[in-house]
């Protein structure tokens, strides 16, 4: 990608992403009283996160045998309660551990 | 709460920016940016499934509304909290200074900042110093080391932030069935999107991530009873 389409895409980005938060912060100081609204907005940080991660984190890693190895560690993790950071660096470690497996088997 | 205090609060989120972003710097030049492009990015954004999403969107070279769009959509929790955090602040949060520490509304921040009796534009802009430095100096650092690590360490690191949505989720889906039920169905969209060949060459993939959310989240509303709604709206 040259620099010229970067920047215009670094801009845009960077412009929205500033706008969602500023202008509400700016505009609005009343409570949303309309339940609907409110649970739309509930929702949408858990169905963004969820249709980012699957399927695309097995595709995340050199083999999908690895990042699948990651992507059940993280979810044993996440499910036992553990906080944000033990998870991500547990997912690291099990797809770095099958990496090297799959590594030594080959030879 | 003084600037001081706010500052100190900050460590602990900018411990947990610096691993995160580290992550998300060598899933960047993985993806083909260069490590400076790649730190512009974190600089000018600051959020991390925006971040994910939009270099999906620059490696595929995808158009500016889709761009738009996906930052739109994948922020506009952004927006709910922004509202939220408004009826806390106090008299020093005049216009300037909302145009500031408008920036620097993340779920971490918001979240430390929303437990306060009132949040003041010293408090804001001092809880927000670390995690900012935290979310450059990883995303340097992950942008850097990725090009001088062997490929299996840094592959492996890349799936980091992965694991941190994955970590995101569940908790939560434990305390919500319909939060589980539409995170399924979110999962479930983005896997046809993903594997139907026609679907995964004409859809592209900041587009779909849109799709599937805002369909299964419109569902969540409809299957929503208003007494559960309220629940929701507590948990979450």
């Amino acid at each position: 990608m040259d620099n010229k389409a970067f920047f215009t895409l670094l801009l845009v980005m960077g412009v929205t992403t500033y706008l969602v938060r500023m202008i509400p912060f700016v505009l609005f100081r009343k409570k949303i009283e309309n339940k609907k609204v409110k649970a739309f907005f509930d929702y949408i940080p858990y169905t963004v996160l969820s249709a980012m991660t699957f399927p695309e984190i097995l595709y995340s890693t050199d083999s999908i045998i690895s990042a699948a190895a990651g992507a059940v560690t993280a979810i044993i993790l996440s499910y036992k309660g553990k906080n944000l950071l033990v998870v991500a660096i547990g997912t690291c470690l099990a797809a770095f551990l099958v990496s090297l497996a799959e590594m030594w088997l080959k030879f | 709460m003084s600037f001081k205090q706010g500052f100190n609060y900050g460590l602990a989120i900018g411990l947990g920016y610096l691993s995160v972003s580290f992550s998300f710097g060598i899933m960047a030049v993985n993806s083909g940016l260069t490590w400076w492009q790649t730190v512009l990015i974190s600089i000018a954004n600051l959020t991390s499934a925006g971040q994910v999403a939009g270099v999906g969107i620059m490696a595929a070279s995808g158009g500016l509304v889709e761009m738009a769009v996906a930052q739109l959509i994948i922020n506009l929790r952004y927006s709910l909290m922004a509202i939220s955090l408004s009826q806390k602040t106090d008299s020093s949060m005049t216009l300037p200074a909302r145009l500031v520490d408008s920036f620097f509304i993340t779920d971490e921040i918001f979240g430390v900042a929303s437990a306060q009796k009132s949040v003041g534009f010293k408090c804001m802009t001092g809880l927000a110093v670390l995690p900012v430095a935290g979310w450059t100096l990883g995303t340097l650092l992950g942008a850097l080391l990725g090009n001088v690590l062997p490929s299996i360490v840094t592959s492996s690191l890349s799936i980091g932030i992965y694991g941190m949505f994955v970590a995101i989720v569940l908790p939560v889906c434990k305390k919500s069935k319909v939060i589980t039920i539409i995170s399924v169905l979110s999962v479930m969209m983005s896997v046809v999107f993903r594997y139907v060949p026609l679907l995964h060459e004409k859809v592209a993939s900041g587009f779909a991530i849109i799709i599937c959310a805002v369909i299964s989240a419109l569902i969540g509303v409809f299957i929503t009873s208003d007494e559960e709604g309220e629940k929701e709206a507590v948990n979450g």
